[in-house]
């Protein structure tokens, strides 16, 4: 620990915070539950929204960061979700994650093999530009922020034989989240700006459409409990590819933060059509760590 | 048709009738009593805590008690005004920073737990006092 602080110290110096470093660096001081969780791509959100929060329970005053582990059982895929966030002084947020898209036996089907998996690594930076989705209770003010996800894919051949552009692409968003605490309700609405075809999963642009694209994202979540929170969240998408139809992902979740330190979510999602398979709705479960 | 074309009016009715007829954060608190309760149990709960409990060393606890009481009666709409210095004043000095605020944030909420007030009750006394935060922490 002591080397560590040595160096943020450091940092803290030279990029001018003037924030304390010693163990009040790491305290997780911000109430439970309102973190959010880490979305598909490692942003915090919900589990497919990036919110404006920013992740992990540092205050202004502290860092947070977790990581989470997601897995999504489809009809026909399955899709995993491996990656880490990094939240500074409820700042700014630095997110990783790995996902991981196996074809399982429709790869056969589709020529790619079986088991043939799409990857995709996404490295995420969100930036809070202001409000606070707690304090701000007196006013219609939402937490508003603004974020970028870099994102690559190593299937460069195959994106391009089914008509993607690009295996590289950056998604940018707008984020504005309020909490309604007196309606124990929180609201998001996101816009990104987005060229990538399932997620990214299956490349960036395509025959139909090659360029960036407005889409809409929205999330609610009804806070049952300090540590229980359900609701649902819908995801448009671009629809880029001739070979393969693209809609909108929505979902069902229900969120449980045991404590600070360890948070589970189960969601039903409907990822609709996915390389002309049909109807690819599933279960989604999340475990995720951190302070 | 004719059951929807006597509902339609029976239903506006209740719409603009409902507001006048809910219970007031005070009332839902379990009014005077309630907040009593929650006053003793809350400032068990500050003292208690290791992360703020010295904040209250140069604090006479018989006026805060006074103070808090009539603070929550006053914003939970009760029957009483609450005549003590400003928020902002009251925390003069004691360069608190967010981590404390929010540290006897999760004390009034086990206070309430234990109070018996319902989570979404405590949601709403929450939002009252969370642009507080504002004035409170200078850190």
């Amino acid at each position: 620990m002591r080397p560590l602080l040595k160096i943020l110290s450091v940092i803290a110096c030279l990029t001018g915070i003037d924030a304390p470093v010693s163990a009040q660096l790491f305290e997780s001081g911000r109430l439970l539950a309102t973190t959010g969780v880490n979305q598909l791509e490692g942003a915090g959100g919900g589990g497919l929204v990036p919110w404006a929060l920013i992740t992990g329970y540092g205050t202004r005053d502290a860092i947070g960061g977790n990581v989470h582990g997601t897995y999504v059982w489809l009809p026909n895929f399955t899709l995993g979700s491996a990656g880490a966030a990094i939240g500074l002084y409820d700042r700014v947020e630095l997110s990783y994650a790995h996902e991981t898209f196996d074809t399982r036996t429709t790869g056969g089907k589709l020529g790619l093999g079986n088991g043939y998996a799409f990857n995709e690594d996404v490295v995420g930076l969100k930036l809070r530009v202001f409000g606070n989705v707690v304090y701000d209770q007196d006013s219609w003010m939402p937490q508003v922020a603004v974020g970028a996800q870099f994102k690559s894919t190593d299937n460069h051949a195959i994106l391009h034989a089914i008509g993607a552009k690009s295996s590289k692409g950056v998604d940018m968003y707008l984020a504005a989240t309020k909490l309604f605490l007196e309606e124990s309700l929180l609201l998001d609405a996101t816009v990104r700006l987005t060229k990538a075809n399932q997620f990214g999963l299956l490349g960036f642009g395509g025959d139909r459409n090659g360029g960036y694209s407005f889409e809409f994202e929205g999330s609610a979540a009804y806070l049952i409990s300090r540590q229980i929170a359900i609701g649902a969240e819908v995801r448009t998408k671009p629809d880029n590819l001739s070979f393969a139809k693209e809609g909108t992902a929505v979902d069902v979740f229900a969120a449980y933060f045991l404590t600070k330190n360890l948070s589970t979510t189960v969601a039903y999602v409907g990822l609709g059509d996915i390389a002309r398979q049909k109807g690819q709705n599933g279960v989604y479960v999340s475990l995720q760590a951190g302070f | 048709m004719a059951h929807w074309i006597i509902a339609f009016p029976a239903i506006a009715f209740l719409l603009v009738a409902a507001p006048e007829a809910k219970a007031t954060l005070y009332d839902d608190m379990g009014g005077k009593e309630g907040i009593d309760r929650l006053v003793d149990n809350s400032i068990k709960s500050f003292l208690a805590d290791p992360r703020i409990g010295k904040t209250f060393d140069d604090t006479n606890m018989v006026r805060f008690r006074t103070m808090l009481t009539a603070q929550f009666c006053h914003i939970a709409d009760g029957p009483c005004k609450y005549n003590g210095h400003s928020m902002a004043v009251a925390h003069r000095g004691l360069a608190l920073r967010q981590v404390d605020f929010n540290a006897l944030a999760e004390d009034l909420q086990s206070a309430m737990d234990v109070s018996g007030i319902p989570f979404r009750t405590q949601n709403r006394l929450l939002a009252l006092l969370a642009p507080m935060q504002r004035d409170v922490v200078t850190k």
